[in-house]
């Protein structure tokens, strides 16, 4: 990756070299840093950083499969394996590193891997077909990769063995490991810490594990990810220096003893160090690029912050993370409900922050970073930076980038500094995230930066006097909420309609969906009605939920999840009839997957029939309504909550919003319908129900809140009228009941006023509208499959209508069928 | 000089595509897809594979266009290419392949490069 990264920079600087890469490998450089995803599906082509003709173009000559063998320094000649021989100006290793293999008995034996290369991936994933069990020796950085590649391989038990009495010994201390050893638990890792392995028992194969202290753990596959090994066995046999442990010895401007010699990455030893990350290496690839170009630039070590999302859980550790008093003081935060853990290390003087580690929760990572490096002065309650501000009116996000230096780093694996990134918006006019990445690079690498990026693009526009409006995308200038009033006054009925009178240009993916989304909120016509068919969202479009693989699923709907089971029978004969997966959902309904598109109306015309309707899963639209059996059944239930939910569901069915609304009802207090997580909840009461609003569950879980207490079922639903109908008028595209209210000024205590008080005089309004809508419901398969003009559309081919899309392809799991993985053709 | 003939395969006829939308064309073992920009009376075809995840899809998305170029977004991850040059304009470098159109009596045809 580093010697890549050091063609790029240098063919970016100058056309003056001729270049030559030897490279042992079969294969281009590859991206090693997310090798874990050649398991869920990439291929070795998704993981090469270049495409084939890149050398080519670059005028670069890559031999591959031919390490370099010797080289002549005094002569300056090179000698491959395969018997070239080359002169060279200067010479650049970037032999990276190899597996660090500690001597254990039985290390040679069948079925023991090291990590490091797609071969590697390739003899494990071969070997795994046959594993039950699998371990990891090595808990760090790369060990926690490998055991979440044995993971994806679907071993029923991975365990990880570290020698140190905590994970991650370089990044994290044993609090912070703990946070993390119960996270990876729950994700079905096992951890074992404080164990020296003493040997590899089995016959010819290995069998199981030996401990120091005595126990033994079985397995059928060893993966050892125990450290790296600069290799610097080339750069010895030529005589340069190098380290006693190891590592080709480097100047700061990456020189080895011999001048015409460059060492970069992993293979380089600098000031003592080894630097296993990835953006060092780019930088020492830039410092040498740069000095053959007569620049001028050194290296100055680097620092190993980094920030990661392992197996799913967010670990962050920087600055100095383990610094402790009496050099320094420290503020904990440790939450194990959560899993959230958080240090913050400061100076005695509480002047200044020196490093941390964030286990669970990472958002405040490149800030907390940039004001370490930064040396920026911290609040009078630095708390705050890990536990966000209580009470007042926080600006510490906005304050906190503006405090920083033009110097400052935003961008690490590009070397991207605020200054260039506030140029670009004030100098460059870029106005968008796009924008700025191709104009600057920043955020092109591993895409941390991206918040941060976009959060100084605001803020400069704003500094420049730029007013940042609210609106929609470059068609219309005006909000969503504008938008819903003009289409109302000026009786505006189709997509082509909106954009010829509010709008201009030719629309787009942003603006078409919304506008389509509007309309059948203000007017409920069916949404395939020509004007309006391609305006649809991707899953509006086809009415059905688009999946890997280019085919479809299919959701019927059963309010309050009550289905007798004649209908269960239909579900099932028409599933096993069009060859379809069947799972049920979060929302007590059943989901088919892998309809072909040319399916869907044959399968709905069956449906139909049988008494099904639309379950509207594919649009931003009321979905489900749960249900728990309630008071007809169970001997806790206050009222009928399955009846009153079915009342529900069929009331607000299909009704188009910002965003997908979700309820449910429960019968009790013991809440089995998870009310308080919906968009709207109902739960009963001893003298009616109690109404909650505004909850989600999501990437961001909120509990949803009390509107209205011990009301009965019809002032229930008139709230819950009043309440949709003002969320549909005046949220932000896109946004959730849980976000609208969150940004409402006076939360909802001004809420309730609105809808139970009706402090707005528009009670009786919304709840005519309500009406029409519900009134003029139609299920829109039904319509579809009626119209022979909107029926055409659902073939794959116009010239060939009977013929199904022949690149569709499926495997097999658990006796039914799943989508092919991405990239396969 | 090279000369370079056009072969013009018929796809469908102007009635069977989509108004401002796509339609997928069989030719041979290829998939292209045709889209109709009827707002500005413009026909574009491009590849029907998205390069990104590599899905059959580009077809069933919206059309649009960003200042005054024309646009394609596919309906997966709406990454979008310019319709014109096939350039892709979500940041990333896969490029897709356009062909020229041409409609006579009521008949499209996609120019295919022999």
């Amino acid at each position: 990756m580093v010697g890549h990264k050091f063609c790029e920079k240098i063919t970016d600087k100058s056309d003056n070299f001729r270049i030559f890469v030897f490279g042992e490998e079969p294969r281009r450089a590859y991206d090693r840093v997310h090798l874990s995803e050649y398991f869920n599906g990439k291929t070795a082509e998704d993981l090469s950083l270049s495409h084939e003709n890149w050398y080519n173009e670059k005028n670069i000559t890559l031999y591959l499969g031919d390490p370099v063998k010797e080289i002549d320094r005094d002569n300056k000649t090179i000698h491959s394996n395969k018997g070239l021989t080359l002169s060279y100006d200067y010479l650049v290793l970037a032999t990276g590193s190899s597996a660090f293999v500690p001597d254990i008995p039985g290390v040679d034996k069948e079925g023991v891997f090291v990590y490091r290369t797609i071969e590697d991936l390739e003899l494990i994933k071969n070997y795994a077909l046959n594993a039950k069990t699998g371990a990891v020796l090595g808990g760090g950085l790369l060990g926690l990769e490998a055991a979440k590649a044995l993971i994806d391989l679907n071993l029923e038990e991975t365990n990880v063995i570290e020698f140190a009495p905590r994970l991650m010994p370089r990044q994290i201390d044993s609090t912070g490991s703990l946070m993390l050893q119960t996270k990876l638990n729950a994700l079905g890792l096992a951890i074992h810490t404080n164990k020296g392995t003493s040997s590899i028992e089995g016959t010819d194969r290995i069998e199981s594990l030996k401990f120091n202290d005595g126990s033994e753990l079985k397995t059928d596959i060893l993966v050892i990810s125990a450290g790296i090994r600069p290799r610097d066995e080339l750069a010895k046999l030529c005589g340069i220096e190098v380290g006693t442990r190891g590592g080709i010895l480097v100047n700061e401007f990456m020189q080895t003893s011999d001048p015409s010699v460059f060492a970069i990455g992993e293979c380089a030893l600098f000031n003592h160090n080894i630097y296993g990350l990835i953006a060092p290496g780019y930088e020492m690839a830039e410092v040498v690029a740069a000095n053959l170009c007569d620049g001028n630039k050194t290296f100055n070590g680097f620092d190993m912050s980094t920030k990661l999302k392992l197996i799913g859980v967010d670990v962050a550790s920087f600055g100095d993370p383990f610094t402790s008093e009496p050099d320094s003081r420290s503020i904990l935060f440790e939450d194990t409900h959560k899993g959230i853990y958080k240090r913050i290390n400061i100076s005695n003087d509480g002047k200044y922050l020196l490093g941390g580690i964030l286990i669970g929760e990472a958002e405040a990572y490149n800030m907390l970073l940039q004001t370490v490096n930064n040396k920026i002065a911290l609040p009078p309650n630095p708390e705050d930076l890990i536990l966000g501000s209580r009470g007042g009116n926080s600006q510490t996000e906005n304050s906190g980038l503006a405090g920083l230096p033009d110097d400052a780093l935003i961008c690490s694996c590009e070397g991207v500094s605020k200054g260039q990134i506030c140029d670009s918006v004030s100098l460059e006019g870029c106005e968008s995230v796009d924008a700025i990445k191709k104009c600057t690079k920043a955020g092109t690498g591993c895409g941390g930066c991206i918040p941060m990026v976009k959060d100084l693009m605001l803020h400069t526009m704003k500094e420049n006097g730029k007013y940042v409006r609210n609106v929609v995308c470059e068609h219309f200038q005006l909000s969503r909420q504008e938008l819903y009033d003009l289409i109302k006054i000026h009786n505006l009925k189709n997509y082509e309609q909106v954009l010829d009178n509010v709008g201009k240009g030719d629309g787009c993916e942003i603006c078409k969906p919304l506008v389509s989304s509007l309309l059948a909120s203000i007017w409920n016509d069916m949404i395939l009605k020509r004007g309006n068919d391609t305006a649809q969202d991707s899953n509006d479009r086809f009415l059905a939920n688009i999946q890997k693989g280019g085919t479809y699923s299919v959701v019927p709907r059963i309010p309050g999840g009550e289905i007798k089971p004649d209908k269960l029978v239909i579900i099932g004969e028409v599933a096993e009839k069009y060859g379809l997966y069947t799972k049920i959902t979060g929302g007590q309904r059943i989901d088919m997957f892998g309809a072909h598109l040319s399916d869907l109306p044959l399968i709905w015309e069956e449906l139909i029939a049988a008494g099904f309707e639309s379950g509207h899963a594919y649009g931003k639209a009321l979905r489900t309504v749960k249900s728990c059996v309630g008071s007809t059944w169970c001997r806790f239930g206050l009222h009928d909550s399955v009846s009153y939910a079915i009342r529900i569901e069929e009331r607000y069915r299909g009704l188009r919003a910002p965003h997908k609304l979700k309820s449910a009802v429960s019968g009790c207090i013991r809440e089995c319908a998870e009310a308080q997580s919906k968009d709207f909840g109902i739960i009963a009461t001893e003298k009616g129900w109690n109404l909650y609003v505004c909850g989600n569950g999501g990437s961001k879980p909120q509990h949803a809140l009390l509107l209205a207490s011990d009301v009965d079922s019809d002032t229930c639903i008139k709230y819950i009228d009043r309440f949709l109908m003002f969320y549909i008028r005046t949220a932000d595209p896109l946004t959730r009941t849980a976000p609208w209210l969150n940004k409402m000024e006076g939360g909802i205590e001004y809420l309730r006023n609105v809808v139970v008080n009706d402090s707005l005089g528009m009670a009786d309004q919304w709840e005519i509208e309500m009406q029409n809508i519900v009134d003029s419901y139609q299920c829109e398969w039904k319509t579809a499959i009626e119209d022979p003009e909107i029926r055409k559309r659902f073939n794959h081919f116009v010239n060939a209508p009977t013929e199904k899309d022949p690149s569709i392809k499926f495997d097999e799991m658990r006796g039914q069928k799943k989508a092919a993985n991405w990239t396969t053709v | 000089m090279v000369e370079i003939t056009t072969n013009w395969f018929e796809a469908c006829r102007v009635e069977d595509a989509v108004q401002n939308g796509g339609v997928c064309v069989k030719c041979g073992e290829e998939q292209i897809a045709l889209f109709y920009f009827t707002r500005r009376n413009e026909w574009y075809a491009t590849q029907n594979l998205c390069p990104h995840r590599r899905q059959m899809a580009l077809s069933r998305g919206m059309i649009g266009s960003v200042g005054e170029d024309p646009k394609i977004a596919c309906p997966f991850h709406k990454k979008t290419f310019s319709l014109s040059t096939g350039e892709c304009l979500s940041g990333d470098e896969c490029a897709i392949q356009t062909y020229p159109v041409k409609v006579e009596d009521g008949l499209v045809y996609i120019g295919l490069q022999n």
